[in-house]
């Protein structure tokens, strides 16, 4: 090293090396600096004491406190659970149908359901429940499988269409592109856009009038209002499961639809189930 | 006879990727392989039509400075690219119709993601860095380059990495680590190319004129050689087929969670910390014009950077299956890191100590600042983060992503449009910059870019952390996750303008680059006279 000599503008001397023009000054360490550092570890020290940290050869050390990230988890959750203990034996042993007159239970069953909503149905049914193409809206009271809140418990319960559960709801439209000429699909299509009051043909409604009596009466009625033990929809409304356009309406009478959902009752507990009936029930179609 | 060895190597690559792109089990691999086979046979009529001819004489004497030139330029460029991909991703998430239908499935969201943190990190960075190092160790050492045209293979070797990453992601290849998406036959090409770099860079430091090493230098050299390290244990795999992309990873569980995170971390703290502080230690003085602040502190911080921050790893899986224990320990080495990181950025601002007017004057100076400013704040940001209890509600929202990119725009970002401002003018023999005030709205529309997306990310990621977690009375969760989306759709439009400020900043600095090598004459820098 050559011989220290002093930065003109600081008064620091420097180490005396070059690189390139950079030479290097001899301050000291901020004490501030080494301070907090001394700090940092001193306080890491403790932390390691406290919590577990240090591994050995079998298990690693617990820490004074005795801590565990799952043992916190646990704590809380036991805490919530024996709160609502009582509530919730309450609701796993009560009558459906009794439910809605039971205040204070219900409005537990309401809020928990919803929660219970959000987590499970909001993917499809949407966080608001409105729905979405495929996926019923469950805030009107166009009801499918019933809208009576014991009835809504079966089909959370047991699901619609799955091979899981053998108890599921179960009905299966035929494809009538099988079974129809495609002219006759489009004469049935336009008598369906009649029955709910859409623009349609009305030659082509009269011919397909004769159809729907034969092939479709059976589940949609001969009134088109449908048959909720057989989830055959009202199709005299304005409320469209897959879409009430004629190329929406001649794909499914042509394919057929095969909506499907989960069962539940292998997620959810007894209890659960009907906090989320109630909370469907309640948000505006549930039915006496 | 070089020339007939370099041709029968040439012929067995070109042969083994024809075969490769015969026998090949998927598009990507098969695409690589065309690409392989296409270049050797390139390269095997170039060096054909070349063999027995006069080779031209090269100045044995000057800086390597070819190489770097490439490297200046690969960095503006890359650099635009990574932005670009990254604006638009941005849009995505605030607009997912931008997911186009007819782009399916080469650009959604999915496969540009890696393809952004790629190229901002690797080809941006990485470029930066490489050619940086090679800039630094020259001129820190008093001599050439070591190892004559190897500085070139490391550079087209680097290049053909980053394309093969970047064409492996669109095409759906990914070994799902995160930063260690390539997959098996790139990871081995970027091993070979790594082990090449680190032989220049030692190479020269050991033929150096200068009796002392610098700082820079220390940082660049934790850099190569850790990375080196990571990247082959993270990466170990066994191949399904040699004629295939996918491999079945060594780790398994947890211990591969680890093992990724301890990469990912340490990608984070010898890429983008030590490397780039390896950058600042060169450039802000030189542009300064003063002397390092302390070479205590450079020593100590130096060494306590390297020894903490390969254990802090274990602070990106609180709460996960990895046991208590590793991730205390992940944590408070997490904390004891941050005095250590801060020394980096006490250095670098003291030494403008006697020089601070130049902050009015010079907008280089003023974008080196701004970059330790930004450094400082993440470096603290983290340690913070990695706190078990700050985490559990910080993992998983935005405002990681704001954390990473207020380092990432803020430290790495600005601290290498500093170096480009500084290298350009030299390198291709300039007075200065072709438009100074150019440098100023790139400094302007920089800032407040980072400035949009750091804030709207902590804004959205605290506010999504708090809603996951939020309660009623009865213990009932009170948001859907779908709700949480939703409510984050202003700030991801303010983040998306963020990142349109912040590349509208890279391409006015594009162009400046740009104006500034078009015009003028060519001067050679010479080699400089060791001081002592």
């Amino acid at each position: 090293m050559s011989d220290p000599k002093k930065d003109e503008i600081t008064g620091v001397e420097s180490t005396g090396h070059s690189w390139d023009g950079i030479e290097e000054l001899n301050n000291p360490l901020p004490r501030w600096w080494l301070w907090t550092l001394y700090l940092c570890i001193i306080w890491a020290i403790g932390y390691t004491i406290a919590y577990p940290a240090w591994p050995g050869i079998t298990k690693a050390t617990s820490g004074l406190l005795g801590y565990s990230t799952r043992g916190e988890v646990a704590e809380q959750i036991a805490v919530v659970e024996a709160r609502n203990a009582p509530l919730i034996n309450a609701l796993t042993d009560i009558e459906l149908a009794a439910l809605p007159e039971n205040d204070d239970l219900h409005r537990f069953a309401v809020a928990g359901g919803g929660a219970i909503f959000r987590t499970y149905c909001s993917q499809c049914h949407g966080s608001g429940a409105a729905g979405a193409t495929g996926y019923p809206n469950l805030l009107d009271d166009d009801w499918l499988w019933g809208g009576k809140i014991d009835q809504i418990a079966t089909t959370i319960r047991h699901g619609i269409r799955n091979d899981v559960d053998p108890d599921a709801l179960w009905s299966q439209m035929p494809a009538f592109g099988d079974i129809l000429e495609p002219a006759e699909i489009n004469d049935v299509v336009q008598y369906v856009r009649a029955m709910s009051g859409q623009g349609h043909d009305a030659a082509a409604a009269e011919a397909g009038s004769e159809i729907f009596l034969e092939q479709c009466s059976a589940c949609h009625g001969e009134d088109g209002k449908g048959n909720r033990d057989m989830g055959a929809p009202n199709l005299t409304d304005a409320i469209w499961l897959y879409g009430g356009s004629v190329e929406t309406l001649t794909y499914t009478v042509t394919n057929s639809r095969f909506g499907v959902m989960p069962p539940w009752s292998n997620r959810l507990s007894e209890a659960e189930i009907k906090a989320v009936a109630a909370y469907v029930h309640q948000l505006g179609g549930g039915e006496e | 006879m070089n020339d007939y060895l370099k041709l029968a190597a040439l012929g067995v690559v070109t042969l083994f990727a024809a075969l490769a792109a015969n026998f090949a089990r998927d598009l990507a691999y098969q695409v690589h392989a065309l690409l392989i086979m296409a270049l050797g046979f390139g390269l095997f009529i170039w060096v054909l039509r070349s063999t027995d001819e006069p080779k031209p004489i090269v100045d044995q004497n000057g800086y390597m400075d070819g190489v770097i030139r490439a490297g200046v330029i690969a960095t503006g460029f890359w650099g635009v690219v990574g932005f670009t991909v990254g604006v638009y991703i941005a849009f995505q998430l605030a607009f997912p119709v931008l997911n186009l239908e007819w782009a399916q499935p080469y650009a959604n969201f999915g496969r540009l993601r890696p393809l952004h943190t790629s190229a901002v990190i690797f080809a941006f960075g990485g470029n930066a860095l490489i050619m940086s190092s090679f800039y630094i160790v020259q001129r820190t050492s008093g001599v050439r380059l070591w190892g004559g045209n190897l500085a070139w293979f490391v550079f087209w070797g680097y290049q053909l990495f980053i394309v093969l990453a970047a064409t492996g992601y669109l095409l759906g290849v990914t070994q799902s680590k995160e930063y260690a998406e390539p997959e098996w036959y790139v990871d081995i090409w970027l091993t070979i190319v790594w082990v090449a770099f680190l032989a220049v860079f030692l190479g020269t430091i050991f033929t150096r004129k200068e009796r002392h090493i610098y700082v820079a230098n220390w940082f660049l050299l934790s850099f190569i050689i850790t990375i080196a390290m990571l990247h082959i244990v993270n990466n170990l795999a066994v191949p399904v087929s040699i004629w295939g992309s996918k491999s079945v990873q060594l780790f398994s569980g947890v211990q591969d969670a680890m093992t990724q995170w301890w990469y990912g971390h340490n990608a984070v703290g010898f890429f983008l910390t030590a490397g780039f502080l390896g950058m600042m230690y060169y450039f802000v003085p030189k542009q300064a014009g003063r002397p390092v602040y302390s070479y205590k502190l450079s020593i100590v911080h130096f060494w306590a950077l390297t020894f903490l921050y390969i254990w802090a790893g274990p602070h990106h899986l609180h709460y996960t299956a990895l046991p208590d224990w590793a991730s205390t320990l992940g944590m408070v080495f997490s904390i004891i890191l941050w005095m250590p990181s801060w020394g980096g950025m006490i250095n670098g601002l003291m030494t403008l100590q006697g020089a601070w007017d130049k902050l009015r004057t010079d907008p280089i100076i003023r974008m080196m600042v701004v970059s330790l400013a930004f450094y400082g704040m993440s470096t603290f940001e983290g340690p913070m983060m990695s706190i078990r209890a700050v985490n559990s509600l910080s993992h998983y929202t935005d405002w990681t992503i704001g954390h990473v990119h207020s380092g990432a725009l803020g430290w790495n970002g600005m601290i290498t449009f500093g170096a480009l401002y500084f290298l350009t003018p030299r390198l291709w023999g300039r007075a200065q910059m072709y438009s100074m005030s150019a440098i100023n709205w790139h400094f302007w529309l920089a800032t407040i870019g980072i400035v949009l997306y750091a804030s709207s990310m902590w804004v959205s990621g605290i506010m999504e952390g708090l809603m996951w977690r939020e309660v009623d009375a009865q213990g009932f969760l009170v948001n859907s996750f779908a709700d949480t989306v939703s409510a984050k759709f202003p700030m991801y439009v303010v983040r998306a303008l963020g990142g349109v400020l912040y590349l509208a900043g890279g391409l006015i600095m594009v162009w400046n680059m740009w104006m500034t090598i078009r015009g003028g004459e060519k001067v050679t820098a010479r080699v400089g006279i060791p001081a002592e």
